[in-house]
């Protein structure tokens, strides 16, 4: 299935349907620690373990970094 | 009577606000914002790179801070508009400082399109803090469309050249009610005096704390400066005159006629 991630196409294995979580834990990124809009809507933390995706999805996958001026 | 700083819904003690970028160690964060005294802090958001994700930057501000994301990276108000919407989802509050560059040069803001992301933020309940280049004309529209404060710029980000923008500041702070915070281009403790001691309600700091030797040395030397000003500004400073005025009385010694 491909979706998109922060602007790059990626091809993702569904087996028995990825949630955001999953998606997550398969590349290591610890929740908590980012930020997620799926289809340009920010889904809350809770809601990621009952988002599944789906063929042409986009994710941008966010966090907060230093920045100031 | 404290002599504290309100915006939005705050109140503030502190008249230094920080960021978090540049700073050669993350670990330093903290204690940084500590030796600042710093009450509001900044930071920006950004996508996650896959290769080497960094640490949330918010774990290392102290939790009684207040949170200004900002909008870094936007090039028009409608990016700017959902950074900041972005930012409150994730758990950020409503502040946000709206930041739409889009010469990459000497990263001067776009006023026009700020002025557009400040109305439709200050609409949905943001407590929204502009960016901008400092014109009169533009800070008096930000003050109709709803921004909590005006953040003009001294110089350049990240350039440590001072208040370049001085005379078109101090216009700012005589004309616009809203408090006025100078942002950008102030590179050492004096010339945060300088803003303050002129009548600017705060002033925000980063690269010259962050890229110091000692980050938290100078957070604490900016806070003193930023103090003293603040200080200064209250107490009224005397007048300037062109020729001297002895500070010693000229007579009753010396040369006084005994008669």
């Amino acid at each position: 299935m491909k979706i998109t991630v922060n602007g790059k196409e990626e091809d993702v294995e569904v087996g028995l349907g990825l949630t955001i979580v999953d998606y997550l834990e398969s590349k290591d990124l610890e929740p908590g620690r980012v930020v997620i809009e799926h289809n340009g809507q920010v889904v809350k933390q809770e809601e990621w373990e009952q988002i599944e995706l789906a063929e042409d999805d986009t994710l941008e996958i966010l966090n907060f970094v230093g920045g100031g001026e | 009577m404290a002599d504290r700083l309100l915006i939005g819904d705050k109140e503030l003690d502190s008249r230094l606000f920080t960021g978090t970028g540049k700073f050669a160690n993350q670990n330093l964060i903290p204690e940084t914002i500590k030796a600042a005294r710093s009450q509001v802090v900044t930071m920006a958001l950004r996508r996650v790179n896959f290769d080497s994700p960094q640490q949330n930057v918010i774990n290392y501000i102290p939790e009684d801070c207040v949170l200004l994301p900002n909008t870094s990276g936007a090039r028009t108000a409608e990016e700017a508009v959902r950074i900041a919407r972005i930012a409150e989802a994730a758990g950020c509050g409503n502040w946000v400082k709206i930041e739409v560059v889009s010469d990459n040069k000497y990263l001067l803001p776009d006023n026009q399109e700020t002025i557009k992301a400040t109305e439709i933020l200050a609409k949905e309940g943001f407590v929204v803090l502009p960016y901008v280049s400092p014109d009169l004309m533009v800070a008096k529209r930000l003050e109709e469309v709803g921004a909590a404060a005006v953040m003009p710029l001294g110089a350049p980000i990240g350039s440590n050249r001072g208040l370049k923008t001085k005379e078109m500041v101090r216009i700012l702070i005589e004309e616009i009610e809203l408090p006025i915070v100078v942002d950008a281009g102030i590179g050492k403790p004096s010339q945060a005096a300088e803003a303050m001691e002129m009548g600017a309600d705060a002033v925000l700091v980063n690269t010259a704390i962050a890229t110091a030797k000692d980050p938290v040395v100078m957070g604490d030397a900016f806070a003193a400066a930023v103090e003293a000003g603040r200080k200064a500004y209250l107490a009224g400073t005397g007048a300037v005159k062109k020729y001297a005025s002895a500070s010693s009385p000229l007579t009753g010694f010396l040369k006084e006629d005994q008669g």
